[in-house]
Formats: C-alpha cells, sequence, structure tokens
C-alpha cells in the first residue's frame, strides 16, 4: 500500500454500553467513555491535537483540541471528555479556530523551521497541525528566549532525541510508563525549562533504563523522537504488514519501504498479538539482512578441511542431491535426516519434513523446539490433549493472579511482559518461581507479592509442594475438576501430593523455598481470583521438562484455572515460529497436528497425497542423531536455519556427530559455526524476502509478507524444492499457498487455513476447522480436547547432575533483552552496544571466595569441558549459583552445557550444571584453537 | 548406538514412571520407548547389559524386544 501515517483516533478505544451524541451535526454512537475527540475521529473528523494519541490514555495539555458542547460551560479539551448520550458538540468554530491558531503560534515561535530538510517533512503531527488550524504567520517573531540550537542526543544507535524540535507534549514520557511499563523518562524542570529528560544528569538515552522498545518514537508528534534510519534514507513511500522474526510474542509490523530498501519497521496498531507495541529486537534489530557477512551464493566442498567454492545454484544442488542418493543407496533412508527450522515459516517448515518422510524416506526430523519447549508438547498432551498454550495474550487482562515460573519474559518476549506489567500496575498479584532475581520481583511500580528462589533443579518439588498446600487445605476446586477431569485419577493425584512427603516443609531442604513462603503463595495462587501461570525454558530445560510441564497442568486444573480468559496454561515459546514448526509435523514421531507415525489411517492421509510410502516407525532425535552419526549409521543431514553447534549442548559432542557424517547440508543466511562441518551452504532468505505464515505463542497464524526481493534469489520453501526435485520428487508449488492448502488438506486442525483466509481475516488461532470456523482464542472451553483433563502423578527425581568438591556450584543459562539466541542476527546489528559479550554473574559472596571482581575474566568448567568468560559480580543471583548467557560463538557457553536431558524429550537440561569457576587471565586454549578452526573452516576459495 | 546413553535413558524414562505402580510403570515405559525411539535405538536394547537397567527398565525393554520379535 501506498505510504500513510497509521490512523490515530487521540485516545484509546472503551468498551461499554452504546452512548449516541451529536458532533457538528452528524450522529455518532460510541461506547460509553470514549472521548469526544475518539467520537469524533471514528467518524471520519479530525480535531486538532498535538498531546494526545490513541496508544496512551489522554493527558489535557496541549489544548489545541478544544471544542464547544452545547450546554457546558468553557471550551473543553475534547480528548480528556467523555462522551454522553444527547452531547451536541461543535468541533470548528470561528471561536475555537481563533483559540487553535493563537496555541499554535506559540508553538511555532519556538521551533526551527527546517521543514524542508527535516526528517519528518509531511509526514509530521506539528506541521500538519499547523496546517489544519491554518497558521500563517507568528506575530511574536522568532528572537524570543527558544530551545533553538540545542545539541540532540544521538547516543541511541537507532533514533535520535533533538530538544529543539520537542513541543513537551510528553506523548513520549506517557508512552514509556503506559505502553512500555518502564518508566525510563520524565519532563525534567518546570515551565518554560521543561525538557524530556531520559533520566538523571549526565544520563543520555543509552546510558539511562531505555530500553529502547521505540514506543516513544512512535508517539512523537514531531521530528524530536526520529529513527536515524528515516534520516539516513527518507520518508518510506509505501507499507507492507509482516510479522517479526524474533521471539514466539509474534508482533506485526508495517515493514515501512523506500524502493527495495527497508526504511523502518513500525509497530502496527492492529496487530492482535503486539496491540502496537514492540521490543528492540523486532523495532530496530534487522540491519542483519543487509549485513556484509550475509551469504548470497550456494557453495560446496568435497572436504570439511577444503575451502568453500561458490557455485551456481544447479551445481549446489545437483552436488547436495549426488551425495544424499548414494548414501542412501548405500546406507538406507535411516541414514539420512533433516532439521526443520523454527525461524523458517509453517510453509517451510513442512516442506522440509516432508522431504525428509517422503525424499529420504526416513523420520529422522527433528527441529529447534528439541532444546526448548517439546516438553510442552509432551506435557500438554499428555494432560490436556493439545500441545500448546491455552490462552491469547489478550487474556492476561483478566488474570487476577499470574504465577511466572522460569521465564524472564521482559528480556525474552519484551511485548507481552509489558501487557503483563499494565495487568500488575492495574493490582494483579504476582509470584515468580525463579532462582534469578528477574526485573519483574521488582521493578517500577510492580512488585512480586512472592518470589520462590528455588535451587536450581527442583521445579517439580516446588510445583508438588504448592499442590500439597491446595489439597491438603481445601482449596482445590472440586466441582470444576468432578466436572471436567477423570475424577479418580485425580483422586490418586491428590493423595500422592497430600504425603507428607511432599508439605513445603519437608521439601525446604531440597528446594531451599523458606515454607511459609511457599505456602503463602500456594493459598494466593488457589483463592486470589483468575490464575494464570507463565512459564519459560527455565521449565522445560531440565531433567524433568515434561514432568514440570505436566504439573503446572495440575495446578492449573485442581484450581479450576482453565478454560476461560484471564487464566490458562500459557508456554512463552522461545522462537517467532517454534510453535508452527512444531504443528508442521516436525518431530520425528509425528506427522502435522501431531498425529503420531504409527498411525496408519494418518499415514494414509499422507501417502495419497504424497505418493509414497511412509516409515511407520519414529525416526531420530537431535541427540540420537549425532549418536548415530558417531556410531555410524547415521550420515547425513539437511539443516535448515538452525546453528547446532552453538545451540545444543555439549559442543564437542555436536561437532564430533557433524564430522562424522558424509553430507552436512546447511541452508542459512550466515556461514554459522555449524556450517564448519558443512559440504554444502544453501544461502538462505531473511523474513522480509519471503511470504508464508508463522504461528506464535497463543496458536495464532500470522502472514510473513514479501517486502524486498530475495538476496540469494530464492525463498527458501523454493530452495527445499529445488533439493527435491534433484533427488526425484515431482514437486510443483507455485506459491507457498499451494503448501498452505496442503497443509490444510492434511491436518484437522488448520482445516479451515488458508492465505486468502488470513489476508481478509488477520490473524486466526488454531483449531480452525468446521467445529471451530472463526479459531480457538481460548482452549478448552467447554471441555478438554482429550475428554476429560489427566492428572498426571509427577514424582520428584533428581537430576543426575550433581555439584560436589569439584564442581561445587550450578550454572544456568538464559538471554538478554537485546540479543536472541545464537545471535546470528542481533550480533550482527548495532544491539552489540548493550551486550557485546557474554559475562558470568556470581553472587558476591561465591566471587569473594574466589578473589573475583566484575570484570576479571574467569575459567568456567564443568564435566562436559571449559571455557572463559568475563565475571559480573551481582545479587540477582543466589548463592551457589552462577547464570550466563550463550549468544556469542567466542564464549561458546555450551561446551560447558552437559547432554543431560528431559526424561520423555530429550530436551537438553541447560539450566543445570554443575560447575567451577576459577581466576583466568584471558580465552582458554580450546576458545583460541577454536576461532582459528573456524576461520580456517571459512575460507571460501577465490573466483578464478 | 551409545549404549550408555541409551541405558541412561531407559533408567530415566523408567525413574519417572516408578510414582504411576511398579506394573503400569513398565507398561509405560516400554510404551514410551515403542512411542519415541528409532528403530536402531530399540535394536540396540539387545546388545546392553541389561543388568545395567532399573527393574522397571529391564521389564519395559523385554516387552518391547518380545513384541518386537513376535
Amino acid at each position: 500500500m501506498t505510504y500513510q501515517p497509521q490512523p490515530d483516533f487521540g485516545t484509546p478505544a472503551k468498551t461499554g454500553p452504546d452512548v449516541t451524541l451529536t458532533i457538528d451535526g452528524r450522529a455518532v454512537t460510541v461506547p460509553a467513555g470514549t472521548s469526544v475527540m475518539r467520537a469524533a475521529a471514528e467518524i471520519g473528523g479530525a480535531i486538532p491535537k498535538l498531546c494526545a494519541t490513541d496508544s496512551v490514555e489522554a493527558f489535557g495539555s496541549c489544548r489545541m483540541c478544544l471544542v464547544e458542547i452545547d450546554g457546558a460551560r468553557g471550551l473543553p479539551a475534547s480528548c480528556t471528555t467523555p462522551v454522553a448520550a444527547g452531547m451536541v458538540v461543535k468541533t470548528q468554530t470561528p471561536r475555537l479556530e481563533k483559540i487553535r491558531r493563537g496555541v499554535m503560534e506559540l508553538y511555532i515561535s519556538d521551533h526551527p523551521l527546517d521543514c524542508l530538510t527535516c526528517a519528518a517533512n509531511n509526514d509530521c503531527e506539528l506541521q500538519d497541525t499547523a496546517a489544519q488550524v491554518g497558521l500563517r504567520d507568528v506575530r511574536y517573531g522568532y528572537d524570543g528566549a527558544n530551545h533553538l540550537g540545542q545539541v540532540p542526543d544521538v547516543s541511541n544507535p537507532y533514533f535520535s532525541f533533538a530538544l529543539d524540535k520537542c513541543i513537551t507534549c510528553s506523548r513520549c514520557v506517557r508512552a514509556c510508563e503506559e505502553v512500555q511499563g518502564t518508566f525510563a523518562l520524565t519532563i525534567e524542570g518546570r515551565g518554560f525549562a521543561s525538557k524530556v529528560s531520559a533520566g538523571a544528569a549526565g544520563d543520555d538515552f543509552l546510558s539511562s533504563e531505555c530500553v529502547s522498545c521505540g514506543a516513544c518514537v512512535q508517539a512523537c508528534p514531531t521530528a524530536a523522537l526520529t529513527e536515524k534510519s528515516v534520516k539516513e534514507i527518507g520518508k518510506p513511500e509505501r507499507a507492507v504488514i509482516t510479522t517479526c522474526a524474533y521471539c514466539g510474542v509474534g508482533c506485526t509490523f508495517r515493514a515501512e519501504m523506500r524502493g527495495n530498501q527497508l526504511v523502518r519497521m513500525v509497530p502496527w496498531k492492529d496487530g492482535k498479538a503486539n496491540r502496537g507495541h514492540s521490543c528492540v529486537k523486532g523495532r530496530f534489530a534487522w540491519g542483519y539482512a543487509n549485513h556484509a557477512d550475509r551469504i548470497t551464493k550456494p557453495m560446496i566442498r568435497e572436504k570439511i578441511t577444503d575451502p568453500w567454492r561458490e557455485v551456481s545454484w544447479e551445481e549446489a544442488i545437483s552436488f547436495a542431491a549426488a551425495r544424499l542418493q548414494k548414501i542412501k543407496a548405500e546406507y538406507g533412508a535411516r541414514a539420512l535426516g533433516g532439521i526443520t527450522s523454527s525461524r523458517c515459516t509453517n510453509e517451510e517448515a513442512f516442506l522440509v519434513q516432508k522431504l525428509v518422510r517422503g525424499g529420504f524416506g526416513s523420520n529422522n526430523v527433528d527441529t529447534c523446539a528439541r532444546v526448548c519447549h517439546s516438553p510442552t508438547g509432551y506435557g500438554l498432551s499428555k494432560t490436556f490433549g493439545t500441545s500448546a498454550g491455552t490462552q491469547d495474550f489478550d487474556s492476561v487482562e483478566d488474570s487476577d493472579v499470574i504465577l511466572l515460573i522460569g521465564a524472564n519474559p521482559t528480556d525474552g518476549h519484551p511485548v507481552f511482559a509489558s501487557r503483563m506489567k499494565k495487568r500488575l500496575r492495574q493490582g494483579a498479584k504476582l509470584i515468580v518461581i525463579d532462582p534469578r532475581r528477574i526485573d519483574l520481583v521488582r521493578s517500577p511500580h510492580v512488585e512480586a507479592a512472592h518470589h520462590l528462589a528455588l535451587q536450581p533443579g527442583t521445579n517439580v518439588a516446588v510445583l508438588t509442594a504448592l499442590a500439597h498446600v491446595v489439597v491438603s487445605e481445601g482449596l482445590a476446586d472440586e466441582a470444576f475438576i468432578a466436572e471436567r477431569c477423570d475424577w479418580d485419577e485425580y483422586q490418586d493425584w491428590a493423595r500422592f501430593v497430600s504425603d507428607a512427603r511432599h508439605s513445603p516443609e519437608a521439601l525446604e531442604p531440597v528446594t531451599r523455598v523458606p515454607a511459609g513462603d511457599l505456602r503463602a503463595a500456594a493459598r494466593l495462587f488457589a483463592t486470589g481470583g483468575n490464575g494464570a501461570i507463565y512459564y519459560g525454558l527455565g521449565v522445560t530445560e531440565h531433567a524433568q521438562g515434561s514432568s514440570t510441564v505436566m504439573a503446572i497442568a495440575n495446578l492449573a486444573m485442581a484450581t479450576g484455572n482453565i478454560g476461560r480468559r484471564g487464566v490458562g496454561v500459557n508456554p512463552l515459546r522461545g522462537q517467532n515460529n517454534v510453535q508452527g514448526a512444531c504443528d508442521m509435523g516436525s518431530f520425528p514421531h509425528e506427522l502435522s497436528g501431531y498425529r503420531h507415525i504409527s498411525d496408519a489411517a494418518t499415514r494414509a492421509l499422507f501417502e495419497a497425497e504424497w505418493g509414497v510410502a511412509l516409515d511407520s516407525e519414529p525416526g531420530l532425535r537431535i541427540p540420537n542423531m549425532l549418536d548415530a552419526a558417531v556410531d555410524g549409521s547415521f550420515r547425513a543431514i539437511y539443516i535448515q536455519g538452525e546453528d547446532i553447534l552453538q545451540s545444543d549442548p555439549n559442543t564437542h559432542h555436536v561437532a564430533a556427530g557433524l564430522a562424522a557424517m558424509d553430507c552436512v547440508i546447511v541452508h542459512d543466511l550466515f556461514l554459522n559455526e555449524t556450517a564448519n562441518y558443512a559440504h554444502v551452504f544453501l544461502p538462505g532468505s531473511t523474513f522480509l524476502e519471503k511470504t508464508g505464515t508463522f504461528t506464535n505463542a497463543e496458536r495464532r497464524i500470522q502472514m510473513v509478507r514479501r517486502v524486498m526481493d530475495p538476496a540469494n534469489g530464492y525463498e527458501d520453501w523454493q530452495v527445499t524444492q529445488l533439493l527435491a526435485k534433484a533427488i526425484g520428487l515431482g514437486w510443483d508449488y507455485g506459491d507457498s499457498s499451494q503448501i498452505m492448502d496442503e497443509i490444510a488438506r492434511l491436518t484437522p486442525s488448520f482445516a479451515g487455513v488458508s492465505h486468502a483466509r488470513l489476508e481478509a481475516e488477520g490473524g486466526l488461532q488454531w483449531p480452525v476447522n468446521e467445529a471451530a470456523p472463526e479459531g480457538s482464542p481460548i482452549m478448552h472451553v467447554d471441555g478438554f480436547v482429550r475428554g476429560k483433563g489427566k492428572f498426571m502423578v509427577t514424582d520428584y527425581i533428581p537430576t543426575d547432575e550433581r555439584t560436589g568438591p569439584r564442581y561445587p556450584l550450578l550454572l544456568t543459562t538464559g538471554r538478554i533483552l537485546s540479543q536472541y539466541n545464537v545471535g546470528a542476527q542481533t550480533r550482527r546489528t548495532a544491539n552489540v552496544v548493550w551486550h557485546e559479550e557474554d559475562v558470568l554473574e556470581i553472587h558476591p559472596v561465591d566471587a569473594e571466595n574466589r578473589g573475583l571482581s566484575s570484570g576479571d575474566w574467569v575459567r568456567l568448567a564443568s564435566r562436559a569441558g571449559e571455557t572463559s568468560l568475563r565475571a559480573l559480580v551481582t545479587d540477582r543471583v543466589a548463592p551457589g549459583v552462577v547464570y550466563t548467557t550463550f549468544h556469542h560463538p567466542t564464549t561458546q557457553a555450551n561446551v560447558v552445557t552437559t547432554d543431560n536431558s528431559d526424561w520423555a524429550t530429550n530436551c537438553p537440561e541447560y539450566k543445570v550444571t554443575a560447575v567451577q569457576v576459577s581466576a583466568s587471565n584471558g580465552p582458554s586454549d580450546w576458545q583460541r584453537d577454536y576461532e582459528a578452526q573456524a576461520q580456517h573452516a571459512r575460507r571460501i576459495e577465490a573466483a578464478e | 548406538m551409545n549404549h550408555d546413553n541409551l541405558i541412561r535413558m531407559a533408567n530415566q524414562i523408567a525413574a519417572n514412571l516408578a510414582a504411576q505402580g511398579e506394573a503400569a510403570a513398565v507398561e509405560q515405559t516400554a510404551q514410551h520407548i515403542r512411542l519415541y525411539w528409532d528403530p536402531r535405538m530399540k535394536a540396540a536394547l539387545r546388545e546392553i547389559d541389561m543388568q545395567d537397567l532399573s527393574p522397571i527398565a529391564k521389564e519395559a525393554a523385554a516387552q518391547v524386544l518380545d513384541r518386537k520379535t513376535s
């Protein structure tokens, strides 16, 4: 579409009974509580405004939006005046014109009149409003006291703040408070000296608490806060709605373009997942798409010790196909496999698993959910009957008690965290279960009622103790349970959790959670109204990840917190399309829609559609593939959009597995760490260069739209199709909508999904089928998908990973706001200004015992390996616990993590590794050797 | 396949299902292996030292191998 700013109704939408009034002679009906300004905007009117915008509550400071109301005294501000039945409003009269023009004149008398060279020229509300009120002259001249000539704050890498263009409307300050919930900005000084400030004296935007979400920039009505990219490139000329490719929140954005060049990403106000908000990654960190490191030409090599050789697509594809076919002929179909990408679209993930099952002839397909939320799929499937969360994000608006376990949303899922914080500011209570003092434990205007700082690895024990209190104190919702769950199974479970050995007091020595705190938290959750559970990888990435998910489901059922708004079990999925990749049949034991491969009837559907016979036996999971590779029975892998060498545990073992294979095909944007062991490199396309769909953590399927041509020439699904054709499959998809049509034909929960419908209606939440034609925002409303909810007895089994004299500390890992997973994208953006290296958080007591200070190099050693990084001494972690991120390959945190894994799914136990920390004088020998080896592996032969 | 890994996996599954009661745990452990293990992993159960398996895992492995043979 041609570029137009997003509509702005001035004040937020309200809900309530209808009220009818008259504005400028036209009748308008709006919900009670709506402002006169918004009511006017709803019928196409445009009352002049400067301090009002519909992302924040009305403020009433600029006096531009005055109106006349019959019978009312004076001239009320339309932004702060709610509608009333029978109200008669005039928005344009000579008196109003004169006042508005006078106010505007004052604003403009202290504004640099550099419109022609201003980045916001023709995209500026101040300019528009001046035109709207007919300002033609400034009688006061421009020589009086003013704010002109101030040095702009350009400290933030993505936007600048020009004080002389600021009209002190406070929209930025209010956006920071109300939308983002960070409270980083304020108005400093009084009267004429009032100015926007990002913190204490001496602070600039970069050094302040600002998290660079961009809400202030979006709210600014002038060029005071402007994206640097707009200054550099110019005003956009068109906008395309698409879906972010970072986390599982699934924010929708307007990709605003000039030609084939992206100018900026602006959160889309109508986005159902993000409701117009964004974070520093989705809003600003897209520069990787054109980074110099990006590989756009296919490459091959005979051996991984050879340099890469750039070749044509034809040569690369036929080289790969020949190797795959040779291996299949020699070792059989089960020697081949593939990994689908949670970064790619549903259509692309579906095709990769189809290639493996229908083309390679094995079920050796897996996806990165193996290392994140595979226990969610397992646990929720067993208890509820579906492998997904139960709510939409809007549901949090009705929550009274939020139980947050093993998740750090302000860093991992920041846009949803802002909505959660908003609800907490409105009075909802928060229980945090986390070994680390995450920001939500205490941040501006948010404080957890309880922080249960448990010992890593004891989630099941804590949840069982919570259940013990609920059952033994008679707080269970037995009416709900009797109606919705299997009563006998509940009785068995209730007996189990009621046992004295599961009391908070009995488990305190294990969990290190004071029994009194735990009892109080349990009572609050069971009796505090709508209770919602949100969780993340701190739940799943454990030896008992699946048990923990089931224990969460048990707790939700026992307290009747399922099947309506405000409650539910909500896994905060990590990657943009990890839900979708799982839905698409990326696991080795199941086809799309979570149907087991051994089910003959399901298999027959696919066999009929694909025209091939399918193996009825489950395939290998990623860690098993690597074992089998070392063993010699697994010899070829096609990896789309995943860097298993950096992201998977026990790096030495991953490297050994990859090195043992005869054919490793990496299909990615960059020569990632895994590509060091590859024989074929197929360049990938970014989310900006393809059309398809992503499914977010609330099961919402949303369109991803191509906004520019792929730099490599092909969308990723087209590359997979080339490979399929080369091994003899007769695929002939003309566009990705045809793939979605096939998915819909084969997958009951997607039966009603098509690109045409998504284009027309926006996102849809699966299941979308005959029973739920409009989709399913909330699941299990009238009953569980599996019939009766199933209580699963989940005994606490301590992990094999134990501390001892050699490894006395427990390492847990996570991620931070500015970087994303292995950092392949964010490390190639200006986000490195906030996090240029991984550091090890260590408690002051542990640091002192080792003679360590912040900034010191430390050696981090476990039974699996060792690495070196710098220390950060902080009491955010408990004594005995250390924490780091895994965003940088130079750190290789996963050299240290072990191959312990979840009992049911083999999801790695990233969150518990026994380690020792000691002083070091720099990177380890291994790190130096690795860097040298990586550089050697990335050599590209000079073209002849 | 790495026998140590397979033994560890089987024992871990059995330990986590043990609370269901022995008979159910054996049945569910066997079913878990059938549903989630690749054929070469199941086949390798023949080659491992059964003494390294917990009683539940051992019985479950026997059930898997019996069904596989029959």
